[in-house]
Parts: structure tokens; C-alpha cells; sequence
């Protein structure tokens, strides 16, 4: 079996390093993440991107499950969609836990009379 | 004892026993139930196919499947599951497994046992939610989760 191999799997297998694997999107969900909701001129001023390149990562993020668009009045403003991450990393925290709980339990089996 | 991402678990454990020791704790699948809390109806061999029953109190019905991969003498165990994978109504079978590595090295004093869970990244998302409202009641530490996040990988 090697699933990694696949691409198509590869590919699914990481949306979000995929989407944040890269400076430029790491700085908007930052920036999001310190400012909150922003238009995309905003998000664009102090970048030498033009608003079209920053649309184009940020509909990457939003792909991702990221961040996500909302239209008010004439234009769009932008904002974090936290519960992707953090779904990710609390879950991460919960096996994270067992695994210790588990390997405490491993370590009481084996230290046991070999002490 | 260990860092995280998204994807992966990663785990240290100095452990005061010789590596034969600890080798049979893990690939002894009745040993391996025991702090595993759980039992299995067959011995563990590479390419093996085996299920697991919860032996935890009040979980005993719970079953799970387990693919061993690589059994190299004292030095490395790998199998493949599906983690969390508990509600007996859902068929897991087709979705993406996480792999689970235990490698041991012989240290002063005992033997280093590191464990690496990687694949998670792949499991459906709602798996993961549902994870967590099985674990967790609420959701109020949301947003103290994003922002630790975002410091830590700025």
C-alpha cells in the first residue's frame, strides 16, 4: 500500500499546509488574524501585489476553509474562518492526550519488575 | 514529551527496561492490549489484517481495525488504522488511515521509544469535529485555539 504515491490523494491530503505554504498567505491570515475583518484594498495596501494577486490567495485560503469572503454594500471584505484550525488542532490534541495516557500505561507494563 | 501540527503526533519516552522488553510490549498483541486497553484475536505479523475490542469500561463494544506494516526485530513497529474510528454506525473503510511508527533505540538507562502518528491531515474534517463534541462539551477556547496557533507560525 502507498497511498502517498498518489497524487490525487497526496493533493488531498493537505489543503491547509497547502494553502498556507506560502509567505504571502501566511501574512493575510495574519493580518486577519491581528485586524479582523478587511477589504481587499486594505489587505493590498503595503503589499506589492496588485488586488487582483491578492485576490487570487485569498480565494486559495478560502478554498482551504480558511477565511471566507462577505459582500457589504460595494465591496468585499475578508475574514478568518477559525474553525477549520482549530478543529484540526483540538483534535490533534485529543489523540495527542490518549497517546500519553496510552505510552503511561506502556511505561507502568514495562518498568515493572525491570527496574 | 512531543510536538505537534496538523498532521502529525509526535511522542518521546525514556522507558527503564531493555529494548526486548519493550519490543514484546509492543508486538505481544496480548501485551500490547494491556496498556493498550484492548484485545485482539490474533497474534501481530506484518501485513496482518486484525481487529481490535475496546477493553476500556463502559467501551466494550466498541471495535476497531488494525493493518500491521512493518515489524522489524527491537527497532521498528508500524501499523496503519483508522484513529477515533468508534462509532460502530459509520463504515470507515474507505476513508484515509493514519499511520502509527514506534521506533526504539537503546539509550543509557533504558531504551528511547518514539512515537509518530502522521495522516491526519487527510482525515475527513467533520471526523475530526465529531471527535471532538463526542470529547468535549463546548467550544469556548475557539478563539484563545487560533490566535496560540497563529502566534506559533507567524
Amino acid at each position: 500500500m502507498t497511498p502517498d504515491r498518489d497524487p490525487a490523494r497526496l493533493e488531498s491530503s493537505a489543503p491547509i499546509f497547502a494553502a498556507l505554504g506560502d509567505a504571502t498567505r501566511l501574512k493575510l491570515v495574519a493580518r486577519l488574524c491581528q485586524s479582523g475583518p478587511q477589504s481587499i484594498a486594505r489587505l493590498t495596501r503595503g503589499t506589492p501585489l496588485t488586488r487582483q494577486g491578492i485576490t487570487k490567495h485569498l480565494r486559495v485560503l478560502a478554498d482551504a476553509g480558511l477565511v471566507r469572503g462577505r459582500r457589504l454594500g460595494r465591496e468585499s471584505r475578508w475574514e478568518l474562518e477559525p474553525q477549520q484550525l482549530i478543529v484540526a488542532h483540538r483534535y490533534l490534541d485529543l489523540i495527542s492526550k490518549r497517546w500519553d495516557a496510552a505510552l503511561r500505561r506502556l511505561q507502568e507494563l514495562v518498568e515493572e519488575g525491570s527496574a | 514529551m512531543g510536538t505537534t501540527t496538523t498532521d502529525r503526533i509526535t511522542k518521546e519516552i525514556l522507558l527503564k527496561a531493555p529494548r526486548s522488553r519493550v519490543w514484546r510490549a509492543l508486538t505481544d498483541s496480548k501485551e500490547f492490549g494491556t496498556w493498550f486497553q484492548s484485545v485482539f484475536t490474533e497474534p501481530f505479523r506484518p501485513g496482518a489484517r486484525l481487529q481490535g475490542r475496546i477493553t476500556y469500561p463502559g467501551y466494550e463494544h466498541l471495535k476497531f481495525d488494525l493493518v500491521i506494516e512493518k515489524m522489524e526485530p527491537e527497532r521498528l513497529f508500524s501499523f496503519r488504522w483508522h484513529p477515533n474510528a468508534v462509532d460502530p454506525s459509520l463504515d470507515y473503510s474507505k476513508e484515509p488511515t493514519t499511520l502509527v511508527e514506534f521506533t526504539l533505540e537503546e539509550i543509557e538507562g533504558g531504551t528511547l521509544l518514539k512515537l509518530v502518528e502522521s495522516g491526519f491531515d487527510a482525515i475527513p474534517l467533520a471526523r475530526r469535529a465529531d471527535a471532538l463534541k463526542a470529547n468535549e462539551g463546548g467550544w469556548a477556547e475557539q478563539m484563545v485555539a487560533i490566535e496560540a496557533y497563529l502566534r506559533r507560525n507567524p
